[in-house]
């Protein structure tokens, strides 16, 4: 009883995620850990900032934090409800306007709010960047090394995963 | 080189099969650490040639545009131009399936040892410099903009931050307000 509303819970708070979702997954980190910590109680701040950590050490899009919050709520079956629900409607959509794009991409509605979204996107990324960050810097290493992963993606194309590997050894040697 | 032809209609080699598809897609989700992006244009583009550059751009800013993660609906829009219905899962069920699988043997891991102080630290350490990503992320992506325009987008992008990441406002409202205030102003501007 309490399993499946749970679910149902995760498939309204994803499918309404997923059409919010301007910017990708990373646009909603904020809201995912409100609704997750805050308004439903599912896990804590620093478990919401582990099942982040996991999702950007592993290959795949970085939706897939969606997938990790669901298994932690619900197991796979949560999963499986999470994933379905944050790529259903935009698939549909993706779809349906891919077919029409070719004819108004250049009109000068579709190019006004593509203009406008651009800077809410920005807005967006950047509160998911200060939660994380508040969740995780507790040190002044973990600290600097938000601002160096932060100046090096900025300024170059270094693939993160060695910054990512650097930040692991020296979390498991509790630098951190 | 690249299509000795340059065409608009994906003339290129041939129309591949659902199953290329699936596992083209599958490849670039099992190596894209840190991002999906830089992987899906050099297989899509220099590998297979299945878009030209042109190509690959315009299909990017389609899924920018939309919402939902871009690069799975980068999967399923050049799924569905080259097979309909079928191409888009395909496409979809390749970058989608292997990390599915993978993040959900993690997340079992983390259950089982989330509680050892190495993997608390590790993780821990992997969010600091997760979150250093997404803030140089977002500096990559404001840079033109406040270029461009700034006393459109900078107001904007201020307003959305104070609304999100310190009041913590829930998101359906902030983008039901802020969105249209955003297209609003810039068409304003432009008059």
């Amino acid at each position: 009883m309490k399993g499946s509303s749970q679910l149902g819970l995760l498939a309204i708070n994803f499918l309404i995620l997923s059409l919010l979702a301007f910017g990708g997954a990373n646009a909603i980190i904020p809201e995912m850990n409100r609704q997750a910590v805050d308004v439903a109680h599912w896990m804590t701040d620093a478990q919401f900032a582990a099942l982040f950590a996991i999702a950007q050490a592993a290959p795949g899009p970085n939706v897939m934090v969606v997938t990790l919050v669901g298994w932690q709520v619900a197991g796979l079956a949560g999963a499986c409800v999470a994933t379905a629900a944050m790529i259903g409607p935009s698939w549909a959509l993706t779809y349906m306007v891919f077919r029409a794009w070719g004819r108004f991409k250049n009109r000068p509605w579709a190019m006004a709010i593509q203009n406008g979204i651009a800077p809410v996107t920005v807005g967006l990324i950047a509160s998911s960047a200060f939660l994380l960050a508040g969740a995780a810097d507790n040190s002044a290493i973990a600290f600097g090394l938000t601002a160096a992963t932060a100046a090096l993606t900025y300024w170059t194309g270094l693939n993160p995963l060695w910054v990512f590997g650097v930040a692991a050894i020296l979390g498991a040697c509790g630098l951190v | 080189m690249a299509d000795p032809v340059p065409s608009d209609e994906g003339g290129a080699a041939e129309i591949p099969t659902l199953r290329e598809l699936f596992f083209n897609f599958m490849m670039v989700s099992a190596v894209a650490f840190g991002g999906v992006l830089p992987w899906a244009r050099r297989k899509l583009v220099d590998e297979t040639h299945w878009l030209s550059e042109r190509e690959f751009l315009d299909t990017l800013a389609l899924c920018q545009f939309l919402p939902g993660p871009n690069i799975v609906n980068l999967s399923i829009a050049v799924g569905a131009r080259f097979r309909g219905l079928a191409g888009s899962a395909a496409a979809f069920l390749g970058i989608m399936g292997l990390p599915f699988v993978l993040v959900i043997g993690l997340g079992a891991l983390y259950g089982e040892y989330g509680q050892l102080p190495q993997v608390r630290g590790a993780l821990l350490g992997i969010s600091a410099a997760a979150s250093g990503m997404i803030l140089g992320m977002a500096g990559k992506i404001a840079t033109p903009l406040l270029r461009r325009r700034p006393v459109e987008a900078a107001p904007v992008i201020a307003a959305v931050f104070v609304a999100v990441a310190l009041l913590r406002w829930p998101l359906p409202w902030v983008l039901l307000g802020m969105a249209p205030l955003s297209i609003a102003i810039g068409r304003w501007r432009r008059r």
